[in-house]
């Protein structure tokens, strides 16, 4: 006991700075994957038949396999196949080619929840919206999006939990962010070696992470009730 | 001249032809009562004045001017399309209203967005969004809703609903008010608040076009009523002549019906 006591603040700080960086690839995902989420509903919603179909193709191979995998195909194969190192060396590369992977699997998982909030709003707010001299574009940003994200607040928090999650995956190519930091522990970092429980009290941060993220997601559900 | 002429519409769907040969006119101020069962098509040809739908053939004329021709297609480009709607207003039969906005902001949006196409729209910004929020508010009490003005859809009784859809279509100044089903969505002990709004309307020359299956609303209000069967316009006249004295056995058999009860 009075070990862990001793090795608490190193590993802490190890833990928070780990954190730090599941913390970044986490926001840069959702700033990345919600907008692009909306441009692949549109094109698999396209009345253009090769572009729905081109993009249906991309989300169904994106969400048929792993993130694991898409992590490691994207990391590796520019350099090793391609003998074009893209995503340059050290940990920005990492971060870099991880946000790649991240943004494109969450952006298609995204983009299919937006696809049932869009077609969730009844066709009569289109027609109304329509009759009322309003452009295609005013409609859907005047009068369907609010109803579409009132719709999808449900689904998109599970993905948002999720993801929070999904960021453990980025370790597989090294990305040192908490479960790392952890790891280190174990085959020695900051002079403390063969200690698995950091590895253990990481859950700790996604716990309280989520908690914190369940709360926020429920009010902005809460505040979203003023119409139905 | 009329203010409304329809000449030679055809449309199908798919294989199934919905209207064939429809031809009508209207005249400024006066109010027009499509009736016939249901599938009849009287729904589809409101659609097609409103440009939901697209004829297949014919012509649609307001004042003269040549909105819709199949012939043409200069006639059928969507931006000019967007402009063209704006001489109907159509209310419909489930309201329509936008859920995410009060009674007064559902009336003011659409009025809102138009006048930002205005040449002095930056320059008079408050202004005219002042006089929008007035003409609103006018149009509400209108329609007996002063005190609902702050309240959401789903804090309305349906007749409600409907009274403010109604003011909703009339902000835009149409020049030919459509009613596809008014009541329909409606209990029966509501659809009176909603007859004596479009009768009022009726009271001051509105030019309107009403398909309904309230038969004696439709005798009082109109000043010409057409009966349609599968996609036909059977009969057509005055409410005496089509309620009093129609002519064909289809129309007889169709007016038995409600007074059968």
């Amino acid at each position: 006991m009075e070990l862990f006591f001793d090795q608490f603040p190193v590993v802490f700080q190890s833990l928070n700075v780990g954190f730090l960086q599941t913390l970044k690839l986490f926001m840069v995902t959702l700033v990345g994957a919600i907008p692009l989420g909306l441009i692949i509903s549109f094109g698999s919603m396209s009345r253009f038949r090769p572009l729905s179909c081109l993009v249906k193709l991309i989300v169904a191979v994106i969400r048929g396999t792993p993130l694991m995998i898409q992590l490691l195909i994207i990391y590796f194969f520019p350099g090793l196949v391609l003998d074009n190192p893209i995503w340059g060396s050290g940990e920005s590369g990492r971060f870099l080619a991880a946000s790649v992977a991240f943004i494109i699997n969450y952006a298609c998982y995204f983009s299919e929840i937006y696809r049932g909030g869009i077609q969730s709003v009844p066709v009569g707010q289109q027609e109304a919206g329509l009759v009322l001299g309003m452009t295609k574009g005013q409609i859907f940003l005047r009068v369907t999006l609010l109803q579409m994200v009132k719709h999808i607040i449900p689904p998109m928090s599970n993905e948002v939990i999720t993801l929070v999650k999904d960021t453990s995956l980025a370790r597989i190519i090294a990305l040192q962010e908490i479960i790392w930091a952890g790891q280190s522990f174990m085959k020695g970092s900051h002079g403390i070696a063969g200690a698995i429980w950091p590895l253990f009290f990481t859950a700790v941060y996604y716990l309280i992470f989520n908690g914190i993220l369940t709360v926020l997601l429920g009010r902005l559900e809460k505040k979203l009730n003023y119409f139905r | 001249m009329p203010i409304l002429e329809v000449e030679h519409i055809q449309k199908s769907f798919e294989h199934t032809e919905v209207l064939t040969d429809i031809n009508l006119s209207l005249e400024q101020g006066q109010v027009l009562s499509l009736i016939g069962s249901s599938g009849s098509g009287k729904t589809t040809l409101l659609r097609c004045l409103n440009f939901l739908e697209q004829p297949d053939s014919g012509i649609i004329r307001v004042n003269g001017e040549v909105l819709f021709d199949a012939k043409d297609p200069a006639t059928q480009r969507p931006a000019e399309i967007r402009k063209k709607r704006l001489h109907f207003g159509l209310v419909f039969q489930s309201f329509h209203l936008f859920p995410q906005y009060t009674a007064r902001e559902n009336i003011m949006l659409a009025k809102k967005l138009l006048v930002q196409e205005q040449p002095d729209f930056k320059a008079r910004k408050k202004e005219i969004f002042g006089e929008i929020q007035e003409e609103a508010e006018s149009l509400l009490a209108q329609m007996g809703l002063s005190d609902r003005m702050d309240n959401y859809p789903h804090q309305l009784s349906g007749g409600q609903c409907q009274r403010v859809a109604i003011a909703r279509a009339l902000a835009l100044r149409p020049d030919i008010l459509c009613f596809d089903e008014p009541t329909s969505a409606l209990d029966p002990e509501l659809t009176g608040e909603v007859l004596k709004v479009i009768q009022g309307l009726a009271d001051q020359n509105t030019t309107m076009i009403i398909v309904t299956h309230e038969m004696a609303f439709a005798r009082d209000v109109s000043n010409q009523v057409i009966f349609m069967d599968e996609g036909r316009i059977l009969e057509e006249g005055t409410p005496d002549q089509v309620f009093g004295s129609p002519r064909e056995e289809r129309t007889k058999q169709f007016l038995a019906r409600f007074t059968e009860g």
